[in-house]
């Protein structure tokens, strides 16, 4: 389950991303950063709230565009293709959104039929039977009917996946998969995933802040700060790290790093505390 | 919902809202029951239109047989020239005469069309030969005043 | 003083610029829904889906509104006409306000209400739940396969809806005629239909209540989906379609009745 993803010569890695930049205005999200997935493998993108790892995934799918660098998907750049290319493409590609995005206005059923009614000219019996596979591997099985609204936050999670692997897919992404699930539906949630990515033969992301979790699912991990990786390896090199960063991450310590305050004036100064006390002096 | 029931209440809407639409065509509108399929012009010169205009009636013993649709002034004759779209199910006389009148002392001002007694019928381009125009106000209570003036001014 | 009115004419400068702005990003966004249009033809289901929502839905709404406008403007009419002893002229005065103006101009505004707002808070929530990011990455397009079908829904059902409305109305004046006033059927339909004009009154009616329905369409749409992705943004969004869509309408009425008034 973890071992190192050794460099091979025949495989192509599956997504590249290098040196990549990316800013929101002014602000600079990512900054030089290079990463790479190998095929088969599960990785995990590991920081804290708010360091790019969502806009690292928004990259690979073509959501967004570097403003340098080259991010490669399935041997395409992601950056020059135009829409119908970036469409074909991500065919090939399944996402699992943060909260599952499920569409709330059709049923459990219609949810995961509807990619195979949109992209494949399959006859209805054969979509019914492709979609009851499909939510019986998440054993959901007897949720159909139901609609997104009637289910919980883990099921609806469940079904998302279910939703993403239909047309099975290459490569999947997962945007913070254990985000709001108690333990049982996480650890289920996280079974599936490598469950999954084994049976289809597909190549798994997964952007989290769930480092626990992560290290009994994935081959391997990157850890981004401040738009760049800080840390990477295996599942057990990253228990075994003394990086502070890393440690500090996987051992949830309030401060490191990454500083527990936001970077402000001088508390004193703040509470004026230095101008009553000139004022006392006078 | 059933994909089935929608697609009823769909049809049912898009019926009923073109029902609508044909029932203010036939039975509000004019639509069909004054539809002038084929038409002629001919032309009439006015020494006065007084408040006629474009689109006012043209009517034939009290029937309606065409509209007004252009009018102009001819800077040549100094007359006004109003172009008269009749129906050609009605035939007219070559020497018929128009006249602009009044429905009623506040009603609308249309052109009234007298039948003639010539055996040749007015076709497309001619022009009305017979006119009689507007009758203005102002200039009928001017000539009565003046006509009052004067009868005081001989029996002095 | 002086930075206090320096401060006005600033604000008052953003919001110009703001809804120039928008209006060019909406004009944007039209063409955009109007080139990805494609599919809601195709697979006119959807598109059929979308017409039950904004146009069977607001139904009753808009012809019980029909029926009791009609009826007030049959007893207001009277009232007036009666001091000129014109009462057999009012069902001139009924149709011809209602087919010309307040047809299409007051549908407009219950369509807005009733289903634009209905459509911004769809698409808003959609937008909020990520739904239409997810839909862009399983490469369906949402402009071709949410925005474009819920568009033309509303551009066929306005002119139909407005239809309607004045059908109740006039049925509605019909009513009072009768009933209350006693005006002789006969008279009552003869005078309507030597008044009211095909061409200019009913068809012009009907363009009215088409251009309502794209302008409509769009607002709420491209107000769904530009809205921030919160539920205070779509909640602000839908208020936004509702007034922007008032008095575009109005002001597209003023502009329309400018263009189609018969040329004396």
């Amino acid at each position: 389950m973890s071992s190192p993803p050794l460099p091979s010569a025949a495989e192509q890695p599956l997504v590249e991303i290098e040196n990549v930049d990316f800013s929101y205005g002014k602000r600079a999200i990512l900054k030089g950063i290079s990463l790479t997935v190998r095929r088969r493998k599960v990785v995990a993108i590991m920081g804290g709230s708010g360091c790019g790892k969502t806009t690292l995934l928004r990259l690979i799918g073509g959501q967004l565009l570097a403003s340098k660098g080259v991010v490669r998907v399935l041997g395409e750049n992601v950056g020059a293709l135009d829409r119908e290319g970036m469409y074909q493409v991500r065919r090939k590609m399944g996402m699992l959104f943060q909260f599952g995005a499920l569409f709330t206005d059709i049923s459990v059923f219609d949810n995961i039929a509807f990619q195979l009614r949109e992209h494949t000219e399959l006859p209805e019996e054969m979509i019914h039977d492709l979609v009851l596979m499909k939510l019986n591997a998440v054993g959901l099985r007897g949720t159909a009917k139901l609609f997104p609204s009637e289910l919980s936050g883990g099921m609806a999670r469940r079904v998302a996946l279910a939703r993403t692997v239909v047309l099975d897919p290459t490569l999947i992404m997962y945007d913070e998969p254990f985000a709001g699930l108690d333990p049982i539906s996480l650890a289920v949630v996280g079974q599936s995933i490598r469950k999954l990515n084994d049976s289809l033969g597909a190549t798994s992301i997964i952007v989290t802040h769930d480092v626990q979790e992560s290290l009994q699912i994935v081959d391997y991990l990157y850890f981004v700060a401040d738009g760049k990786i800080v840390g990477q390896g295996t599942p057990d090199e990253i228990r075994a790290s003394t990086e502070p960063y890393i440690k500090q991450f996987v051992h949830a310590e309030m401060d490191g790093p990454v500083p527990f305050h936001y970077p402000a004036r001088d508390y004193a100064d703040d509470l004026n505390l230095n101008s009553c006390a000139a004022k006392v002096a006078l | 919902m059933e994909r089935k029931t929608m697609d009823f209440w769909v049809g049912l809407f898009m019926l009923l809202g073109f029902a609508a639409l044909l029932m203010l065509a036939l039975r509000v509108g004019n639509f069909g029951a004054n539809r002038v399929e084929s038409t002629y012009a001919v032309e009439a010169r006015f020494e006065n239109i007084g408040n006629l205009k474009a689109k006012a009636p043209v009517k034939s013993a009290g029937v309606l047989v065409g509209r007004v649709t252009e009018i102009h002034f001819d800077n040549a004759k100094f007359q006004a020239v109003a172009t008269l779209t009749l129906d050609k199910k009605y035939n007219f006389p070559k020497d018929s005469s128009a006249s602009i009148l009044t429905s009623g002392l506040l009603g609308e001002v249309y052109i009234g069309l007298d039948a003639g007694g010539d055996e040749k019928n007015l076709a497309g381009g001619d022009t009305i030969k017979i006119t009689q125009s507007a009758v203005v106000l102002e200039k009928l209570i001017g000539q009565f005043l003046f006509s009052k003036a004067s009868d005081g001014a001989e029996k002095k | 003083m002086m930075s206090k009115l320096f401060a006005a004419i600033s604000n008052l400068g953003a919001r110009g610029t703001d809804a120039i702005w928008r209006g060019g990003s909406m004009a944007r966004f039209f063409f955009l829904v109007l080139s990805q249009s494609g599919m809601s033809f195709r697979r006119f289901h959807l598109t059929i889906r979308e017409i039950f929502f904004s146009g069977v839905m607001s139904l009753v709404i808009i012809m019980v509104s029909g029926l009791f406008i009609g009826m007030v403007l049959g007893l207001q009419g009277f009232e007036t006409l009666q001091t000129y002893g014109a009462e057999e002229q009012m069902g001139v005065l009924v149709a011809l306000s209602l087919v010309r103006e307040l047809g299409p101009v007051v549908t407009a505004l219950l369509f807005a209400s009733r289903a634009g707002s209905a459509i911004t808070a769809e698409i808003g929530l959609m937008k909020a739940t990520e739904q239409l990011k997810a839909m862009d990455m399983m490469a369906v397009d949402p402009i071709a396969r949410v925005v474009a079908p819920r568009f033309w829904a509303g551009v066929v059902s306005m002119p139909l809806l407005a239809a309607l409305f004045s059908a109740m109305g006039i049925f509605g004046g019909y009513l009072v005629a009768m009933i209350l006033v006693g005006i002789d059927s006969g008279v009552f339909w003869s005078n309507m239909q030597d008044a009211v004009d095909f061409r200019y009154d009913i068809m012009n009616g009907v363009v009215k209540s088409i251009v309502f329905g794209i302008a409509i369409s769009v607002i709420a749409t491209f107000e769904g989906f530009d809205a921030e992705p919160t539920a205070e943004g779509v909640s602000r969004a839908t208020t936004r379609t509702v007034v922007t869509s008032a008095l575009t309408v109005l002001a597209l009425d003023l502009m329309l009745t400018g263009f189609m008034l018969r040329p004396v």
